[in-house]
């Protein structure tokens, strides 16, 4: 998601100002995605560009208020509409990682998955210490985004408790000289083809 | 003092080349107010190390500890008393007696014991109480939803005072929801000063421990506590054994 839209929604609830929209934009997401005041400004300029929101007259403390105009309605429902895509989101630079890892002469694979697990488990015991605080109804906003981040990290450990069973199954086969390609992608399927070559079914993803 | 302390554990089952080493000197304390979640995956000795604890099994050296008794210098039946009186189970399958009402099965490990009636039946209703069923004390396992019923096996693990409350997987067929309540459950007993052992294979429901094992052929690769713990301040990385 965008700053852009989060600010939409918030406008939705009534017209704010910069600094109204920070606060409430962190509270909803817990302060897990903190924003600095300039990016709410240059966000709101960009909308106002675009038509989607308008600045009201400011007030007599000189605050500015935003509310949302008709067309940012429109493009505030289409965003609830739209499911996210899978490739509008960052590159999972851990998979990189990993990838690189088993084709980089020297590197310990089995310690570099151990190292994130951990991290990972910490991280999951922490959103679940927070998600133990947050039993309020009036948190459950708040709760949910925690939980998304629940499921994401358990999915982490999964995912890695699955490379770690994939290395011991795999650890008979030599891997290292298909790594010399200089592209990525090149150099993810090489090692690939060296390490799971064997296996019809393909490698872990 | 430790509630549970395993001191370099083995446990092999069978002999010469087709022995199979169960646990590979596995060393551990939980204190009281502890919660220690054990991962690892299939084969790695979760099961074992949990039966162990429990004084269901017993090691093929090393000692296992609970609450200042080495259970391999017990009798059996100071060994008996010992499981019936200071450690409660949790298992994935419930074991509740469909004969029994939730109070009675939950009341039965005293009986077992040879309280008097009047006061094991306080006790159950007491445990019930904290898992929020007293409600329910006078049905029947079969009148009950599968998570009620699982609070009712969680209760009769509660239930007197034992100080030490092991669970293997006791989520497992539950829907989310029904899930991470029995997880607050043991969570809250724990925070209580009980000591708690989980074995699961979901990080989800491990992180509500305060320290996760993780069991790789017989042996624990790593343990992620919280962060305040002084060797993390000191920056080191966790133990690893390839």
């Amino acid at each position: 998601m965008s700053v852009k839209h989060g600010l939409l929604a918030l406008l939705e609830r009534g017209s704010r100002y910069g600094y109204q929209l920070r606060a409430e934009f962190e509270h909803t997401t817990g302060g897990t995605w903190p924003l600095n005041i300039g990016q709410v400004y240059t966000t709101l300029a960009r909308l106002e560009r675009d038509g989607l929101v308008r600045p009201l007259p400011e007030s007599d403390g000189g605050q500015r208020p935003y509310e949302i105009t008709d067309t940012g309605r429109v493009e505030l429902t289409l965003w609830f509409a739209t499911p996210i895509s899978q490739a509008d989101r960052p590159r999972d630079e851990l998979a990189i990682k990993l990838a690189l890892a088993l084709t980089t002469p020297g590197v310990d694979v089995h310690s570099v998955v151990q190292i994130q697990r951990t991290a990972t488990m910490r991280t999951l015991q922490e959103y679940t210490r927070l998600k133990a605080r947050a039993e309020d109804p009036g948190d459950l906003a708040w709760r949910l985004v925690l939980e998304a981040m629940v499921f994401q990290a358990e999915a982490e450990v999964r995912w890695l408790d699955h490379c770690e069973s994939s290395l011991a199954r795999y650890a008979a086969t030599p891997l290292s000289s298909a790594a010399t390609g200089s592209d990525l992608a090149e150099k993810a399927r090489a090692s690939q083809t060296a390490a799971y070559g064997a296996d019809p079914g393909g490698p872990p993803r | 003092m430790s509630v549970l302390e395993l001191r370099d554990v083995y446990r092999t089952h069978g002999k010469g080349d087709t022995a199979v080493h169960a646990l590979r000197g596995v060393t551990m304390t939980v204190a009281p107010g502890e919660f220690v979640a054990v991962m690892g995956p299939s084969g790695s000795g979760k099961s074992t190390l949990l039966n162990l604890a429990g004084g269901l099994d017993a090691p093929t050296r090393g000692d296992v500890v609970v609450e200042g008794s080495v259970l391999g210098d017990l009798h059996r039946r100071q060994l008996a008393a010992l499981r019936r009186r200071r450690v409660g189970y949790v298992f994935q399958d419930l074991n509740l007696l469909p004969s029994l009402t939730a109070a009675e099965n939950v009341a039965l490990p005293l009986e077992l014991d040879g309280m008097r009636l009047r006061r094991t039946r306080d006790l159950a209703l007491a445990a019930l109480e904290e898992v929020g069923l007293v409600d329910l004390a006078a049905r029947f396992p079969d009148e009950m939803s599968g998570g009620q019923q699982q609070r009712v096996a969680i209760a009769r693990a509660l239930v007197g005072d034992r100080r030490l409350v092991l669970a293997d997987e006791p989520t497992g067929a539950l829907d989310s929801q029904t899930g991470e309540a029995v997880l607050k459950l043991l969570r809250a007993r724990v925070d209580a000063g009980a000591a708690g052992v989980l074995v699961t294979h979901e990080a989800r429901h491990a992180a509500w421990a305060d320290r996760v094992i993780f069991l790789r052929d017989g042996q624990i690769v790593d343990t992620s506590g919280p962060l305040d713990q002084p060797e993390d301040l000191l920056g080191g990385f966790p133990e690893v054994h390839a």
